[in-house]
């Protein structure tokens, strides 16, 4: 029963962070770029601003609300991205082995030799900034981990009883890793997925610090927390919210790929029900 | 249907690539089998009989490669077809089952799924007429409440079950031909009596011929209507199964049936000893020259040790490869 727990607290704070982006407009008390006075300027919370305001007045309230929908567009799109590259790749370089193994290695050595800020910062600074531009970069470069996983996976599946058999009953290579090899591995892919959107909300909070990532003023977790940098001390709402938001999130989805994990391998779930 | 053979082995050789150079791990292999029929292949771990089944569906994987010879399906050459036509035949045509039953499905995917794939993939049927099917071919597997199983998945299913179910996922799709590679070996004893009855009157049915891999001799006999005895990567003795018994040719084959024990030895022939044939199979890399039994035959001459025996067609039919056999 721990582990349904997870699960189901998990799932709901995902699904709460989700429902609170996709309602943004609905939510929130004020719009988080215009409604900016400089009277309500740094106000500790309080019943008329939940979450205080910020040095130009704005509601933080609000701008959480709205940050939500940049931080988990980047999170899950470009996750997403990572997930299906990794796959692809590793899968394949697992299943078929020899010259495409190696190629996919090199690749993969190179990806994790770069680190990867420095990498989506080179591409953000071909694409420029952006939502788009921060997908893509975030979306290019941090498949390696997603790609040794599945690879690792494909090398050990390959040789059980189950893929050899298909081979003999006439499955085609695409047909073997997509029904035999791919639902065998989707637990721990799920799990490095859940974990990657986590950092990759962190790592958007990162390029948006550096001024690549989504432009000022419009909000975003990351850069919220980077401009209350300076009033951590004299303001620290402007950091505790944003950040309580990324936390929850990162947990949320960190309890959800846990709580999957489990529910993704038969033989637990029959062990429980 | 007696004119072209199901199928026909001639003269196959497998080569085994060990880096520097390419040894023969199994050669001079010929035998056919006709629509319908059951063929037993016997011999001791390592003497070929997997390779030789892996060759005929066409999986043979590095290391091992045909080296020669040919091997023919209802007359045609399958043994050069394309990745995809192989593909075609295996599954539909041709069937295999295994001696894992544990390993050998899908423990991610439920059984009757895993039947059904086969209706879709080599007959093209819809999904929902595949679980159909699926559930009539449980049923036909005499596996008990089909339509609830099919939902299981395989670490539900004892080892018997599991082994009926690769039997109806083999057989789904009418293949001429069953490979069954050791399909009791994992099973115990009761199981394995009912798992091969199971299989035989099911291929009776069907008119589906089946190639039997076994270590097992008296398993094989009771089963097929001829035998193949393999040694060393040659075929050594090919008989009816009942002359096997009753009077082994090669020196091999006698060794083998004389060192089963047999039921009411003891009180016809008083307390003796099980014989054994001495000595071990030489490794694939150091195969004797000649007859590669003659390290372990008493009969063993000269010639045995330096000319390679032809297969001689016995009078009473079947081959022997021996320079000494009666």
């Amino acid at each position: 029963m721990k582990l349904r727990a997870n699960l189901v607290i998990g799932g709901v704070l995902f699904a709460l962070a989700v429902l609170v982006g996709l309602l943004a407009p609905w939510l929130a008390h004020t719009d988080p770029v215009l409604d900016a006075n400089l009277m309500n300027a740094e106000e500790p919370p309080s019943w008329t601003w939940w979450f205080g305001t910020d040095d130009q007045g704005r509601d933080i309230y609000s701008r959480v609300v709205y940050g939500a929908r940049v931080s988990l567009t980047v999170g899950i799109v470009s996750q997403l991205i990572n997930s299906v590259i990794g796959v692809a790749l590793g899968l394949s370089a697992g299943y078929f082995g020899g010259w495409w193994d190696d190629v996919v290695n090199a690749l993969t050595n190179l990806m994790l030799a770069i680190p990867s800020l420095i990498f989506a910062l080179a591409i953000m600074a071909v694409l420029g900034p952006g939502l788009t531009s921060l997908l893509i970069a975030l979306g290019l470069t941090n498949w390696s981990f997603t790609c040794r996983i599945a690879r690792a996976s494909a090398l050990s599946l390959r040789s059980q009883g189950y893929v050899q058999a298909a081979t003999v009953l006439g499955y085609g290579e695409l047909r073997i890793m997509v029904t035999q090899l791919l639902p065998n591995m989707l637990g721990p892919i799920v799990v490095i997925g859940t974990l990657g959107m986590g950092s990759a909300v962190l790592s958007e909070a990162a390029l948006s610090f550096l001024g690549l990532g989504v432009r000022p003023p419009f909000p975003s977790w990351g850069s919220m927390l980077s401009d209350a940098r300076e009033q951590i001390t004299t303001a620290p709402w402007l950091s505790i919210f944003p950040g309580l938001a990324i936390f929850l999130t990162v947990l949320g989805l960190n309890l959800l790929g846990d709580g999957l994990r489990d529910i993704l391998d038969p033989q637990s779930r029959s062990r429980r029900t | 249907m007696t004119g072209t053979p199901l199928i026909e082995v001639e003269d196959l050789r497998i080569d085994l690539d060990d880096g520097s150079r390419r040894v023969a791990a199994a050669e001079g292999i010929s035998f056919r089998i006709d629509r319908g029929e059951t063929f037993g292949l016997v011999g001791e771990s390592g003497c070929g009989k997997s390779i030789t089944a892996l060759a005929l569906i066409g999986l043979l994987r590095h290391p091992l490669s045909i080296g020669g010879g040919v091997i023919r399906f209802e007359g045609r050459e399958i043994q050069h077809l394309s990745a995809a036509r192989q593909r075609d035949l295996r599954g539909d045509r041709i069937a295999m089952i295994f001696q894992e039953p544990m390993t050998a499905l899908n423990p991610v995917s439920p059984v009757g799924r895993q039947i059904a794939e086969m209706f879709v993939l080599h007959k093209g049927k819809s999904w929902r007429e595949a679980n159909q099917l699926a559930i009539e071919a449980l049923a036909s597997v005499r596996v008990p409440a089909p339509e609830r199983r099919v939902r299981d998945y395989p670490h539900q299913l004892s080892g018997g079950m599991r082994q009926r179910v690769m039997i109806a996922i083999a057989l789904a799709c009418g293949p001429d031909l069953l490979i069954a590679d050791e399909p009791t070996t994992a099973l115990d004893v009761t199981v394995q009596a009912e798992i091969i009855e199971l299989m035989r009157n099911l291929c009776a049915e069907r008119g589906t011929a089946v190639l039997m891999i076994s270590h097992d001799l008296g398993l094989v006999a009771n089963v097929c209507r001829r035998v193949a005895v393999m040694y060393a990567g040659r075929i050594v003795e090919e008989r009816g199964s009942a002359d096997i018994f009753r009077a082994p040719s090669h020196p091999y084959t006698q060794g083998l049936v004389d060192s089963l024990p047999r039921l009411g030895s003891r009180a016809a022939l008083g307390r003796s000893r099980l014989k054994e044939i001495a000595g071990v199979v030489p490794a694939i890399s150091s195969f004797p020259d000649g007859c590669r039994f003659n390290p372990r035959c008493a009969q063993a001459t000269e010639i045995c040790r330096t000319v390679v025996p032809e297969a001689d067609r016995l009078e009473a039919g079947g081959l022997v490869r021996c320079h000494h056999h009666a």
